[in-house]
């Protein structure tokens, strides 16, 4: 009975009692929510126009946050440090379109898949070459990104907004709704389309394929330095940064993997859910649920709707 | 022709290993190095990878080697994989090395059950598994100079001290912040045993390998249940996340305290300002004030047979590398002595570890002096439960605290007798011990 009680009416009456906590549980939600639709927008993009899961997204994140701050390092300003890295992420999509994805055009997804684990690879081994491997400090404050904290006293409490937080959701939002009005809405966001639905089809009118691959790979690669900024702000720059990927493996479950709005959507479902769960229902399940309460979620989900939320729909013809 | 070329070109490939190999046998100590240097741990690889190449690279520049018998030190990369680590000691167990040091706690439960098979003693310093303290039932294995609950229970010494007494616990909240992995959960059931003896709440909050940069979850909690005081058992990037996080969350940071490997000068520096006041647990002192640091700046680092940048020598994890080397290096010395052979085996390096003696003396003549506790091992003690340092960020860097606490011994050692006995239990066929004990032990 009192596990009934702990499941079932335990939960509520803290939400109840302590708004405040509540209140700042959504907020954290809401801010992780964000930046996980970040990380999984990076897979979307990629996915979107090759029809490849990027296994490299998660080092793209390490290389460009390790590029900004090592030039700032070398002396440059941190503006021009950020526009250099962007600079650096166009020549990386430009080299991947070269030499990984040309010579694999018509080859099967699993080959292209198979190829950005080479990619992985081969980021982690130049990356340690250039960078080494020492944890690195963000350059948050040389970004003008601001530090501190706004607390609303009220609901019982007090509720603590980070200014790097809010900063976080609103440059996020801002650049998830460019990606999703450049790619939904524009002549190359169609063209994007028709690559993923067949290359050679995309080729047969007129759609240059290469194009494509540069613009997604490079989109991905800003994505990636603005998630190497957010998440390298939290702790330090290493290559243990490379794991936040996991994080947006159950967005993809839940929101689809072709699609933005599922990304975003996906992502605020997850990071509410999981602070929520942890928060009021882990204490039972002795803490820590953060890892896999997501992927229950989204499991949960995908009963209902197997193509995810957004997905497209998988018709086969027998 | 072509298949002549090839066989001899197989005969050279094979023999040249094998004659490398008896070379190395016959002119010095083979004294293999896991490092990770590369992959998500690689920022506190790197610095315990530097300190041990730094100090055995003096003591061949320096000494000649050990009791004038170089010293062969090699690096295997694990990345901090345990499978890649097992492969590390693979590649050298039959090059005759004197001693192993895994550097990880999964690696080494892996070696355990290998060590007494292959004759190749393990010395996990101050990680791995704590009940290999116990010598009856791991002859070969070492763990010196503290295990993970003299760390804990050093921590509730320390909180009790400046409380007021034990007394003063009772009622009171400790958390336990730990990354959700064998080596976080560690101190657990150390702590719930104190915390009924002392009648303190304990609250754990695990962080999930996934969420190490990220922890408003666990931060919410805290928030929650307010602790009055914080133990942080992590590594990797989760210690300066944890750092962080506290500074954000307004916590004490007097009353964060972190087990030593959470207390490298990456773990504090990202807080900036807000980090200060941040307390660890320390096996070692900090600094480069020693003249056998300065011997490695001079033999070593000033002469470019380094990696290590110049501001890196005498950080916090840098320092504890050091110490780790002379831990591998002092009982081949004792060997040396105990065998009168100058190229020891690892079999005599095990007798040479259960005679080891450092005492505060010994540390002057090593150049080393106050830089550790002394470190007592014997026959049945493998660990020695040394006095623990506290360090404390000042926003730049450690600054070792006055005094050191002593392990709440009546409560670890049974802890460690019942899981060596259960660990003996749970292995069908534990082999009893054989060796025979060393007369000064």
């Amino acid at each position: 009975m009192d596990i009934l009680y702990q499941i079932f009416v335990g939960p509520f009456v803290q939400m109840a009692t302590a708004p405040d906590l509540l209140v700042q549980t959504l907020w954290d939600g809401l801010v992780s929510g964000v930046l996980y639709a970040l990380i999984a927008l990076g897979f979307v993009l990629i996915f979107k126009a090759s029809g490849v899961f990027n296994f490299a997204q998660g080092i793209m994140v390490v290389f460009a946050a390790l590029t900004l701050i090592g030039l700032h390092q070398d002396g440059l300003p941190a503006f021009v440090a950020l526009a250099l890295t962007v600079v650096v992420m166009f020549v990386l999509a430009v080299g991947i379109e070269r030499l990984m994805l040309r010579p694999l055009v018509n080859q099967s997804d699993f080959i292209l898949f198979m190829a950005t684990f080479g990619l992985t690879y081969f980021l982690i081994g130049f990356g340690q070459l250039v960078f080494g491997g020492n944890p690195k400090v963000m350059i948050t404050s040389d970004l003008w990104l601001p530090s501190g904290a706004i607390q609303y006293t009220g609901l019982g409490g007090y509720v603590q907004f980070q200014k790097i937080d809010i900063a976080a959701v609103i440059i996020t939002s801002i650049m998830v709704a460019v990606l999703a009005v450049f790619f939904q809405r524009t002549r190359i966001g169609r063209a994007l389309r028709a690559v993923a639905d067949s290359h050679q089809a995309a080729l047969s009118v007129g759609i240059s394929l290469e194009q494509i691959w540069v613009i997604v790979w490079f989109a991905a690669g800003v994505v990636a330095l603005a998630t190497g900024i957010m998440w390298g702000a939290r702790s330090n720059v290493d290559f243990s940064l490379e794991i936040v990927a996991l994080k947006a493996l159950p967005v993809l479950i839940l929101g689809g993997l072709t699609s933005i709005p599922g990304a975003i959507v996906g992502g605020l479902i997850i990071g509410v859910g999981e602070k929520l769960a942890d928060f009021y229902w882990g204490p039972l399940m002795g803490g820590g649920i953060e890892g896999w309460f997501p992927y229950v979620l989204a499991l949960v989900f995908l009963v209902f709707r197997p193509q995810g939320l957004f997905g497209e729909r998988i018709i086969e013809r027998i | 022709m072509r298949l002549k070329h090839l066989a001899l070109g197989l005969a050279v490939v094979m023999a040249v290993p094998a004659a490398v190999t008896a070379a190395q046998a016959e002119n010095g100590i083979f004294l293999p190095q896991f490092t990770y240097r590369t992959g998500p741990f690689a920022g506190s690889g790197i610095p315990i990878g530097n300190g041990i190449h730094d100090y055995l690279t003096m003591l061949n520049e320096r000494d000649g080697g050990i009791g004038g018998v170089k010293i062969i030190s090699e690096e295997c990369e694990d990345g901090y994989n345990t499978q890649r680590g097992v492969q590390c000691y693979d590649s050298v167990k039959d090059r005759h090395p004197v001693l192993v040091t895994p550097y990880s706690t999964g690696i080494t439960e892996q070696l355990i059950p290998r060590a007494a098979v292959d004759k190749i003693p393990i010395l996990s310093m101050a990680y791995g598994l704590s009940a290999s303290a116990d010598g009856t039932d791991f002859p070969w294995i070492f763990n010196a100079p503290d295990t993970y609950w003299d760390g804990a229970s050093a921590f509730i010494r320390y909180a009790a001290n400046k409380d007021g007494g034990f007394g003063k616990l009772k009622g009171k909240t400790i958390g336990l912040l730990y990354l959700d992995h064998p080596y976080g959960r560690e101190p657990i059931p150390l702590l719930q045993a104190l915390a009924k003896d002392y009648g303190f709440h304990l609250k754990l909050y695990p962080v999930p390998l996934s969420s190490m940069q990220s922890q408003s979850s666990e931060w919410l909690d805290i928030r929650r249940d307010r602790p009055e005081w914080l133990y942080i058992q992590g590594w990797g990037a989760m210690n300066p996340a944890a750092v962080q996080e506290a500074a954000r969350n307004g916590f004490r940071m007097d009353h964060l305290v972190g087990v030593w490997w959470s207390g490298g000068d990456d773990d504090a520096r990202p807080a900036g300002p807000g980090g200060k006041g941040y307390t660890t647990l320390d096996i070692n002192n900090v600094g480069t004030n020693f003249p056998a640091i300065q011997d490695i700046l001079k033999y070593v680092v000033n002469k470019g047979k380094s990696q290590t940048p110049k501001s890196q020598v005498g950080e916090n994890l840098y320092d504890r590398a050091v110490l780790n080397a002379v831990l591998m290096v002092e009982p081949i010395r004792i060997a040396q002595k105990l065998t009168g052979k100058k190229e020891v085996t690892g079999a005599d390096v095990r007798r040479g570890l259960e005679a080891l003696n450092i005492t505060e003396a010994r540390w002057k003549e090593l150049g080393l002096p106050n830089f550790a506790e002394p470190v007592h091992l014997t026959c049945s003690d493998h660990n020695g439960h040394s006095k623990i340092f506290v360090v404390k960020w000042n926003g730049t860097k450690w600054i070792k605290q006055p005094g050191s606490l002593e392990p709440i011994h009546s409560k670890v050692q049974p802890l460690i007798d019942a899981a060596a006995a259960q660990y003996v239990k749970a292995h069908a066929g534990w082999p009893k011990r054989t060796e025979p004990c060393q007369k000064s032990s």
